[in-house]
């Protein structure tokens, strides 16, 4: 389902627009699982699954697997709709050099919900 | 074509606060009870815009919202621009006081969202005498801060586009596309370090959890209203304060967030119009 991502985003073209200036990898894990997710320009061009020994990236989100369920409901119950609601209640942890994520946060938000079922349809 | 012009009008006011020269922005519709509104932090009075254009309100109340000094249309006051924004108890406080009392309102009913649910919980502590009712809109007595503030106000991070991705979950999943995008766009415009500045009353000074027991409802009416969705004041937050205070009502509303007059009118003015009545009938 994660690796939906890049096509997902990629088809979104006012979202690959607004993260023209955005480029990194970041770290995805969801429970045990883990993916690597590489971003040139906007466009994602890579979703490597781990189990991975030396994973390099710029920061990482770290949610279990129930808060992540939520998250994709269609319609998520209050305090699962949103990553800062996650964040707030301690159920998504947003580790590293946070920079790039802050100064991008409405393309992760926005990227991020395309795993939402019925998103990106 | 046609042009249509809202009920509203908006004049700029001169008045001294915290013995500062201020230029404020203030913008009102309709007559009778006068219904002070009081912005969120980081936004501004056009999030009332619905109350202003709805008769069902406007018919028996005069709504007035201010945009607080550095915010909206209002200016920051001269030599702002070496100092850093920070809005405290007292000075937002003093500010209200001193706005009712040049617009010569006579015990408005006072209505706050956010930071303005929060002042409106000072008041109501601290100068009951001065309003007929008390409406606190996500009103808490307190809220930890849940993400590093210095990403608000550094030059490598865009202050607006930061302030409206961070509240972008507060808004309810029902409001409507254009509602929710005015919401955001207003938060995208403040000035620099202004939200920051905000929440510093919010997050830090404008702790109320030890004295908002001692609120009176007796001289004062106090209604809370809360969205479900708001993950900054928690339904629950909004809960404990109304079971702490003796009199006070309290409503969550289903499916509405943090900014309920701007998101979703429409479902916030079901809620807002009883409490209204019921006020009128006080």
């Amino acid at each position: 389902m994660i690796e939906a991502l890049q096509q997902k985003v990629n088809a979104d073209v006012a979202l690959v627009r607004r993260g023209r200036y955005l480029t990194t990898t970041f770290l995805l894990e969801i429970g045990a699982a883990a993916w690597l997710i590489a971003i040139f320009e906007g466009r994602i061009v890579s979703v490597t699954p781990g189990p991975f020994v030396m994973p390099s990236s710029a920061f990482a989100l770290r949610a279990d697997a129930e808060a992540w369920d939520k998250f994709c409901e269609h319609r998520p119950p209050p305090g699962s709709n949103d990553l800062m609601a996650l964040i707030k209640r301690r159920a998504l942890k947003a580790e590293g050099d946070l920079h790039i994520f802050m100064a991008n946060l409405r393309y992760f938000k926005e990227a991020l919900g395309k795993l939402r079922q019925g998103a990106g349809r | 074509m046609s042009a249509q012009f809202e009920p509203i009008t908006g004049r700029y006011m001169h008045l001294d606060l915290f013995g500062r020269k201020h230029r404020i922005y203030v913008e009102e519709a309709g007559w009778g009870t006068p219904l002070l509104c009081l912005h969120t932090a980081g936004a501004d009075g056009r999030q009332y815009r619905a109350l202003m254009n709805d008769a069902r309100v406007t018919s028996n109340h005069r709504v007035i919202a201010f945009d607080m000094p550095w915010h909206g249309k209002s200016s920051p006051p001269s030599g702002w621009h070496n100092e850093d924004y920070q809005l405290t108890s007292a000075h937002y406080t003093s500010m209200i006081l001193d706005i009712m009392t040049a617009l010569e309102l006579d015990r408005p009913i006072v209505m706050g969202c956010s930071i303005g649910g929060r002042i409106a919980l000072h008041l109501a502590l601290d100068h009951p005498e001065r309003f007929r009712a008390i409406i606190g809109l996500q009103a808490g007595a307190h809220v930890d801060p849940y993400y590093d503030l210095d990403f608000l106000h550094r030059p490598d991070v865009h202050g607006g586009e930061v302030a409206a991705a961070i509240v972008s979950g507060l808004v309810g999943p029902d409001a409507p596309d254009h509602e929710r995008w005015e919401t955001l766009w207003h938060y995208m415009q403040g000035g620099p370090g202004v939200f920051k500045g905000d929440l510093y009353f919010y997050k830090i000074d404008g702790d109320i959890r030890d004295r908002v027991a001692e609120i009176d409802t007796r001289r004062c009416p106090l209604f809370l209203l809360s969205g479900e969705y708001d993950y900054s004041c928690l339904p629950e937050e909004s809960l404990a304060v109304a079971g702490s205070i003796r009199g006070s009502e309290v409503t969550i509303m289903k499916g509405l967030g943090h900014f309920p007059m701007s998101e979703n009118p429409p479902e916030f003015l079901k809620h807002l119009l009883p409490v209204l009545e019921k006020i009128g009938r006080m």
